[in-house]
């Protein structure tokens, strides 16, 4: 074990010069990362274009769709395509492109450097992981090609329908839907175990757990919280897989199952999971609030210590996805006050993050109005979560588009503004050269509005009753007067996947022609900023050595207003 | 917002809209004030010249009471919001709290389609009389009705938007819900869980019918009642 591990680090020393090995089947914690980033840039495509036909067919029923026609005979698609549809989408955003872009690729990347080791712990893990995901992403693509379609019960793939083939009409589909999600878990959990090794054993000389940057602390803690909580998820995976293939019986009641015990399999790990795809976009943000307001984190660790019981909490909360789901009708109030209480930890994270901006000094550059508009959308998730996590509210609102725009209000200021964030804001680290201002700031202005305007009507939806995964809205006398406001969400939904182009000229463009970063181009005080852009292969020449606190801008007696970790004393910056 | 919610038509619906709107008002003054907040901090706290960042951590108890306090108030007030929510819960759906009798009606799901089952004149599940219509539920006005809910095959929700209830059907069990209906008309009865490629238009016709109205269809459906009533009494 000690030889192998020796071996190991000194593999590392050597940077391998075969295409191959450099490019493809890297072990560079590096290279990796941007892999995972750039798998879940590509599901994130199909993804939105599964939102894109969901959002068509809701503004203009069963009319012809744009781009879907090159695909198939024809854009007409019917209600089993909707449905599967609907499935891929949730499944693609949460595990394909959430996942691998927030743990698989920023912290792959990031981790090691602002904990100062030269690669995860164990770097060969690492690089099968991510071709363990690769393999599930290519698994979860082939179920569109199979006879039957894809998948087509929902991202939450409630037995008894996904079950029996007979129900639902789809059958290989369903079976590896279920594959593709076991080998990403398995993938996840060789990540998780990385994250955990690599953060308490390899941490540079000086940083202890308390000088830790935010961003690591929210990867590790979701690490772990998947960790924990993916055991049931996979166990009941696997059941259902039987259950599909084999004619056992665990959730069927012909034969002595029980669905509803896949719906706790599967919200035991569901609520967790959300909590996994969110620290990793509060940690980019609060990465970036106090280098851009030159302040320190406002109670760098009552944030630490919510985010633990936030943790804990999240594992006794999961009843209230099923509270109308023929569960003891006893149970409701417990699981409601475990969720309702969840609001305390995050507001302290919420109140934390806005005291960072009191007395600062703040420069709006991108990565900065990015992680704004990530606080400011995000609260609007936060406080429509106190409605559904009131039980008897919950009777009316559950099943409805309120949920779809309260999880949506929740998941993609995590994603996708916390991604940009961190994309905006480690995109010079990453390849040597700044990303366009201009671009950018457009790029921020138009996502924030427009998603907004996506999804604030959607509440509204909700509220009048509009189920969710319904084909066509105009079969139900009771929704026609909300027809318009579909056509409108659908309008702003185009402006919003339209507006993504921005990102993509600013990636190319800074590529190759961005001005020239330098190591620490927004003067700040982590690690990953002491080593030069982009980072060696072995990550730092040497090793450095932290002195103090990750967030130590405008201290006083210090020449200027940043004293990065790796500095010994204040007056020592030259 | 009133005006985005169906029209409610249950003795407990009411008390649900006040509940949501009581959540909002608490929540939204809070929603509104943080966001003030930010965008007034934002502005005043713009980078200017002559006036650098303060070295502020926020890690004395005295620097934390601003974000505690706050957050003990919040706590309070989850508090209150779950006093309110408990209680009406327990009514609308813990068996316990329901209305010990009232017209009972039997509902199945099945792909993709709301079967009703009414016992007929005797009252009784399981006699020749019961009579199972498809897609059609008719209940007396200011009337406690008694549903039994199942499915067939799948799982479905049983969902009537106007009288705010909602119950997931479950094959394998029987599942019990109850309300009142306080307003005559005819509205929808709707599918909420996705149960098939036929789940978009799983629905059914939702009558509440005034005490005339129900009387004359029942005489209709059952139009031997008084003779098959008659029957049963000698029979017993």
């Amino acid at each position: 074990m000690q030889a192998g591990a020796h071996a190991e680090v000194h593999a590392g020393h050597h940077e391998p010069t075969s295409f191959w090995r450099k490019y493809i089947f890297s072990v560079d914690h590096k290279v990796i990362g941007k892999q995972y980033l750039t798998l879940g840039f590509a599901m994130a495509i199909i993804g939105g274009f599964t939102a894109f036909l969901i959002r068509w067919q809701l503004a203009w029923p069963e009319t012809e769709a744009p781009i879907l026609g090159l695909m198939q005979e024809s854009g007409f698609f019917g209600p089993d395509q909707y449905n599967a549809f609907v499935t891929m989408h949730g499944t693609i955003m949460i595990f394909f492109v959430a996942m691998p872009i927030l743990l698989g690729g920023f912290g792959n990347y990031f981790l090691p450097l602002m904990v100062g080791a030269p690669d995860m712990a164990f770097p060969r893990l690492n690089m099968m992981s991510f071709w363990t995901i690769f393999v599930a992403s290519c698994i979860l693509t082939a179920s569109w090609f199979v006879p039957g379609g894809p998948a087509a019960g929902g991202w939450t793939s409630y037995p008894p329908l996904s079950a029996d083939p007979n129900l639902s009409g789809v059958n290989w589909g369903g079976h590896l839907w279920l594959l593709a999600i076991i080998v990403e878990f398995a993938s996840f959990l060789m990540g998780g175990v990385n994250f955990m090794v690599t953060t308490i054993n390899m941490r540079a000389p000086g940083l202890s757990l308390w000088r830790l940057p935010l961003f690591v602390w929210m990867e590790i803690t979701a690490a772990v919280l998947f960790m924990l909580s993916v055991g049931p998820i996979a166990a009941g995976g696997i059941m259902l897989l039987l259950d599909r293939t084999m004619g056992t019986g665990f959730f069927l009641p012909a034969r002595g199952g029980d669905p509803l015990l896949f719906q706790h399999l599967f919200w035991f790990f569901g609520h967790p999971e959300v909590y996994v795809v969110l620290l990793p976009g509060f940690g980019m943000i609060l990465e970036v609030l106090p280098v851009f307001s030159r302040k320190p984190v406002y109670g760098y660790k009552a944030i630490i210590y919510s985010t633990i019981a936030a943790g804990i909490l999240s594992f006794v909360v999961w009843a209230h996805h099923m509270f109308v789901s023929g569960i003891d009708a006893r149970l409701a109030t417990p699981f409601s006050i475990t969720t309702i209480l969840i609001s305390v930890p995050f507001a302290v994270m919420m109140f934390s993050m806005i005291a960072t901006l009191w007395g600062a000094s703040i420069r709006f550059a991108t990565p900065m109005l990015f992680a704004l508009s990530t606080l400011a959308t995000f609260l609007v998730g936060g406080v429509t979560g106190i409605f559904l996590g009131s039980a008897a509210i919950d009777i009316y609102l559950h099943g409805t588009y309120y949920v779809v725009a309260h999880f949506h209000y929740t998941l993609f200021p995590s994603v996708f503004l916390g991604g940009f964030t961190g994309l905006y804001y480690w995109f010079p680290k990453m390849t040597g050269r700044m990303m366009n201002e201009t671009l950018g700031k457009l790029h921020c202005l138009i996502t924030t509005v427009s998603f907004n305007c996506v999804f604030i009507p959607l509440f509204f939806v909700g509220i009048a009753g509009h189920m969710r995964r319904i084909y066509n809205p105009l079969q139900y006398e009771f929704l026609k007067e909300i027809q318009p406001t579909h056509v409108f969400v659908t309008y702003a939904a185009i402006v919003l996947i339209l507006a993504q182009s921005l990102l993509v000229i600013n990636i190319v463009w800074s590529y190759f022609a961005g001005e020239v970063a330098g190591d620490n181009p927004w003067n700040a005080n982590t690690l990953e900023w002491a080593t030069s852009s982009p980072p060696p292969h072995i990550n730092f020449e040497t090793v450095p050595t932290v002195y103090r606190d990750p967030y130590d801008f405008s201290e006083p007696g210090a020449k200027q207003d940043w004293t990065p970790q790796w500095v010994p004393s204040v007056r020592g910056v030259s | 917002m009133g005006s985005w919610f169906p029209e409610n038509i249950s003795t407990y619906g009411g008390d649900l809209d006040s509940l949501y709107y009581f959540v909002y008002y608490v929540v939204g003054a809070w929603f509104v004030a943080a966001e003030v907040l930010l965008f007034y901090l934002m502005i005043r706290y713009r980078r200017r010249a002559g006036h650098p960042a303060q070295y502020i951590r926020g890690d004395t108890w005295s620097q934390l009471a601003w974000v505690l306090v706050p957050t003990i108030i919040v706590f309070g007030l989850d508090m209150v919001i779950e006093a309110k929510s408990g209680p009406l819960w327990a009514r609308i759906k813990e068996v316990d709290h329901f209305p010990t009798s009232g017209v009972e009606v039997h509902v199945s799901g099945k792909q993709f389609q709301w079967e009703f089952t009414y016992p007929g004149p005797d009252g009784k599940f399981g006699t020749d009389d019961d009579l199972t219509i498809g897609d059609e539920l008719h209940v007396p006005v200011n009337k406690n009705i008694l549903l039994d809910l199942q499915a067939k095959d799948v799982l479905h929700s049983f969902f009537l938007p106007n009288v705010r209830l909602k119950q997931d059907a479950v094959p394998g069990r029987t599942i019990k819900m109850w309300f009142n209906a306080t307003k005559p008309g005819e509205y929808e009865v709707v599918c909420a869980e996705l149960c098939g490629f036929g789940h978009s238009g799983m629905k059914g016709a939702f009558f509440v019918h005034t005490p005339e109205e129900y009387d004359k269809w029942v005489s209709e459906r059952w139009p031997a009642t008084a003779k098959a009533a008659s029957t049963n009494d000698t029979a017993s």
